[in-house]
């Protein structure tokens, strides 16, 4: 619900990493990584990002999403496991309290940018 | 040409929310961010809560909503420091980011409070992915929803340090498997502490107000 924020950030973290001494910068690829418990929808994400990026550098840009499991790991007998189930219960020993190691990320990885015109 | 960058998209809010953690820690006050869907009840469980522990417990609220400073009038009863977000000047988010929290703060003065509690905007999805810097988050669930509702949020409940099931006293008008809400609660966050309270008659209301003294005891005391 909160897409047009993430992408607003990501349009300002791609602008800043663009080299100063470009002329007509073009990019053409943000590479992401988002994780499956991270409430960001996909195509919401896409749509917000395609307004604001009109006239600019970024326009015309793909997001290119790796989708980042969720992984727990049990705090009481440390067993690690991927879950793709609202079900974080160690499968083990059931009781005991749960750390999660990844899928909650929303990273920018890098951006590709159109060679420059001779 | 490739350029890395590796670089969290939420960090400002991240450093914003450590900035806040900081200021509360100065401050000695303990911060609750109370999350639920809209219509669960965090207005009246905070009125009553605060009736229990004030004046002992110097309290002070920052009330989040799009629209309508109603949540903070009727707090105003409680005689408690309230100030209200409203977010429809900033868009309309359906969450209160860090920097909002900042403000809001700074402007009630933490000076003389030991307890704040933050009322977030009504959402189960949202206000659950922002830090704000506080000490715990609590989640409220009420009977009159569905006991699915953790397995359908499950980052909410995950991210929860406690969650109240609220409106027990609705029971034995409704279907609502309290049991089972409960239980699903612990399918996504194993051993959470759950307070089965109702705000309307204040059943159950003394584990839950315990809790919140402990954890304002343990933060003052530092």
């Amino acid at each position: 619900m909160h897409e047009m924020g993430i992408a607003e950030e990501l349009v300002k973290i791609a602008m800043d990493a663009i080299p100063g001494d470009m002329t007509d910068p073009k990019v053409e690829i943000l590479n992401l990584r988002i994780g499956k418990l991270a409430s960001v929808v996909e195509h919401s994400l896409t749509f917000c990002f395609e307004i604001i990026t009109k006239d600019t550098p970024l326009e015309n840009a793909r997001l290119v999403i790796e989708s980042v499991p969720v992984k727990i790991c049990c705090k009481v007998c440390h067993q690690e496991w991927e879950v793709d189930s609202p079900m974080f219960k160690c499968p083990d020993c059931e009781i005991g309290e749960v750390e999660m190691i990844c899928g909650r990320e929303i990273e920018i990885t890098s951006i590709e940018l159109a060679d420059e015109k001779a | 040409m490739e350029i890395n960058i590796q670089k969290r998209v939420l960090a400002q809010n991240e450093t914003d929310a450590d900035q806040n953690r900081a200021f509360f820690k100065e401050k000695n006050v303990f911060v609750l961010n109370m999350m639920s869907s809209p219509g669960s009840g965090k207005t009246e469980t905070l009125c009553k809560t605060l009736n229990h522990l004030m004046p002992e417990i110097r309290v002070g609220v920052i009330v989040g909503d799009v629209c309508t400073t109603n949540d903070a009038d009727r707090l105003l009863v409680t005689h408690a420091k309230v100030t209200q977000i409203n977010t429809d000047q900033f868009g309309g988010d359906c969450h209160l980011a860090a920097h909002l929290i900042d403000a809001s703060a700074r402007q009630l003065g933490c000076d003389d409070l030991d307890l704040l509690i933050v009322e977030n905007i009504g959402n189960l999805v949202c206000p659950a992915e922002f830090d704000i810097g506080e000490d715990a988050k609590a989640v409220v669930l009420s009977v009159t929803e569905g006991e699915d509702k953790p397995l359908k949020y499950p980052l909410m409940f995950q991210v929860a340090d406690i969650a109240i099931l609220n409106k027990v006293d609705l029971l034995p008008f409704l279907d609502f498997d309290a049991a089972l809400a409960v239980d699903n609660m612990r399918k996504v966050h194993p051993g959470m502490p759950v307070f089965e309270i109702s705000a309307k008659t204040q059943e159950g209301f003394e584990p839950w107000l315990e809790w919140l003294r402990n954890k304002v005891k343990e933060k003052t005391a530092r």
